[in-house]
């Protein structure tokens, strides 16, 4: 539906946005996201021509749209703003049917499709046809935003941030009227956010901007699994990545700094750790940090006779796991070896930090 | 005699020359607003000039009326034409900054939402920069038209006509009433055009603008 192919916008010096390649197919959200400057903004206002691109192609179903007329372009296709940009002094109903009466579309049936987008946008005709802007809430006023970009039923529906500007509540209710119409109408949707909730929720595919480059386009599913750049993964945000429990490594729920002692303390001194530390059991790890051996409790109040050193008493080589091995290997292990904590060791087997059920239950706790 | 008597007694001359105030005043400022409109439409699409623009008028509002008459007799003469010149100078000023200001003021959202729904220029200014300026330029209008009627009083001075002609003479005769049967009904004039532009602003104000 449109396709950009090595498109470049210039300001001077500035490259806003930077052979940019990205294809949206008909009837789908594409959502373009990323930190202030990245360009998407930019973007989105070159398919209307409100900004002309410096080089490159962007087609329309094929049409270069340098070739169309930027007034008739922009007529058939819907724009919605964040500041919603009604014309306060029109009532709702000539908001609404601008784009038709441009069009010089005959009263009758502008009055008629006015009424059916009102009532599309769950809002009555009766009581809102004659109304004005300053009459409304804000989540009203980009009711009507929507609507009037439907006016004229393009195929193509522009959308700068339109949600950015109101309220969480009002904005989630916003969002899922609009996937409801989009059920309903199947256009094609741009849609420009900074929000990654917003783009997760709305998209059918996601392009991540920086510095007028996409760096991933990809469907929501795609980039959370498999962000193809660092960035990418830092701009979904660890915490959304650790939503999925595939995706929860052992690295990203271990307490890091665990409480640790040497093999050749005494056996009392264990005890007063555990006591002032408040932990009932001590990961023994030698002068390189390398993970030797694990004691409890339990077992030092039984054995307490038996050995003056922490290395006579401990349990030798508990088992471990690696950072990188996931939540659900994690679980089955602690069930085969009927653990409450795993100790977490890099390669050399030198201790990274400890896995217990209260960090476990801390992450799962989030999620469900 | 008293102020009452002498209007009693010439009734036809006051309004005569209240006419003719009128005239002067409406000529001016009505020539003002066909030229300062479109020059303060121009210069908020040539923001550059905008300054020099309003600048130039200032310069023109800060010469003291009597001086700018004087100013322009070796050219024009005496009599009404002057008279209008001057006039229309003073009433430039309020209306060419006021319309300036009026369109800067539209949100730049609202324009952007027209463009991007495939408004041409000519729609975007006629149809929203226009109707949301216009209660800022209607008031530009008020002011130039309020200053017209007190300079059209000084008018007088150069031949051409008006109420300021009873006050002059008034005043050459050492006639109180007559001085303040040209400076009355000049007063309530001015008052009256006030109130009366007052209600065209209201009128011409979209219904979704009042608030």
């Amino acid at each position: 539906m449109i396709r950009f192919e090595n498109v470049t916008k210039k300001y001077g010096d500035f490259t806003a946005v930077d052979n940019l390649n990205l294809e949206i197919n008909a009837g789908e959200i594409v959502v373009l996201i990323g930190p202030s400057g990245c360009g998407k903004t930019t973007t989105l206002r070159m398919i209307n021509r409100l900004i002309e691109h410096t080089e490159g192609t962007i087609y329309i179903k094929d049409r270069d749209i340098t070739t169309v007329n930027p007034v008739e372009l922009r007529r058939s296709i819907g724009y919605v703003i964040q500041q919603v940009g009604l014309f306060p002094h029109m009532s709702i109903a000539q908001n609404i049917g601008l784009v038709p009466y441009l069009k010089g579309w005959p009263e009758e049936k502008r009055r008629k499709r006015v009424e059916e987008l009102l009532e599309m946008v769950g809002m009555s005709p009766a009581e809102f046809y004659d109304r004005y802007p300053h009459e409304l809430s804000g989540g009203q006023q980009q009711r009507i935003g929507v609507a009037r970009a439907l006016a004229a039923d393009p195929e193509i529906i522009l959308m700068d941030e339109p949600f950015g500007a109101l309220d969480p509540i009002t904005r989630e209710v916003l969002q899922d009227e609009l996937m409801k119409l989009q059920d309903e109408v199947k256009k094609t949707i741009v849609f420009v956010t900074h929000d990654m909730d917003e783009a997760l929720k709305l998209a059918d595919r996601i392009a991540i901007m920086k510095d007028g480059k996409v760096l991933q386009y990809d469907t929501p599913e795609e980039l959370i699994r498999n962000p193809a750049h660092g960035f990418v993964e830092e701009f979904i945000g660890r915490e959304r990545l650790l939503k999925r429990p595939e995706l929860i490594k052992a690295g990203d729920i271990m307490i890091k700094d665990p409480v640790t002692i040497s093999p050749e303390r005494r056996s009392l001194q264990a005890l007063e750790r555990m006591r002032t530390q408040k932990v009932d059991s001590l990961l023994v790890v030698d002068k390189d940090n390398k993970l030797i051996g694990l004691v409890t409790i339990k077992y030092l109040h039984q054995h307490l006779g038996e050995g003056e050193k922490v290395a006579d008493l401990m349990l030798a080589n508990p088992t471990s796991i690696k950072e990188d091995v996931d939540v659900s290997t994690v679980l089955a292990l602690m069930a085969r070896e009927q653990v409450g904590y795993l100790p977490v060791v890099d390669e050399d087997n030198r201790l990274k930090g400890l896995i217990t059920r209260a960090s476990l239950v801390n992450v799962l706790g989030e999620r469900y | 005699m008293d102020i009452f008597s002498y209007l009693l007694n010439n009734p036809d001359r006051v309004l005569d020359l209240a006419i003719e105030h009128m005239k002067l005043t409406g000529i001016a400022v009505s020539l003002a607003i066909v030229i300062g409109v479109p020059i303060g439409i121009f210069i908020t699409r040539y923001k550059k000039l905008a300054a020099p623009m309003l600048g130039l008028a200032s310069i023109v509002q800060t010469i003291p009326s009597l001086a700018l008459f004087g100013l322009l007799i070796p050219f024009l003469g005496i009599g009404a034409k002057p008279a209008i010149v001057v006039l229309f100078l003073y009433a430039l000023l309020p209306i060419i900054k006021n319309t300036y200001t009026g369109i800067v003021g539209v949100s730049p959202a609202t324009i952007d939402a027209g463009r991007g729904m495939g408004m041409t220029d000519m729609q975007i200014l006629r149809m929203v920069e226009l109707p949301l300026a216009l209660s800022v330029i209607m008031a530009g209008v008020r002011v130039s038209a309020v200053i017209n009627i007190g300079v059209t009083t000084i008018a007088a001075y150069i031949g051409a006509g008006g109420l300021g002609q009873l006050i002059f003479t008034g005043i050459q005769l050492h006639r109180n009433h007559m001085i303040l049967a040209g400076a009355i009904p000049a007063a309530l004039l001015a008052l009256l055009v006030d109130f009366l532009l007052g209600r065209i602003e209201l009128w011409l104000t979209p219904k979704g603008l009042h608030k």
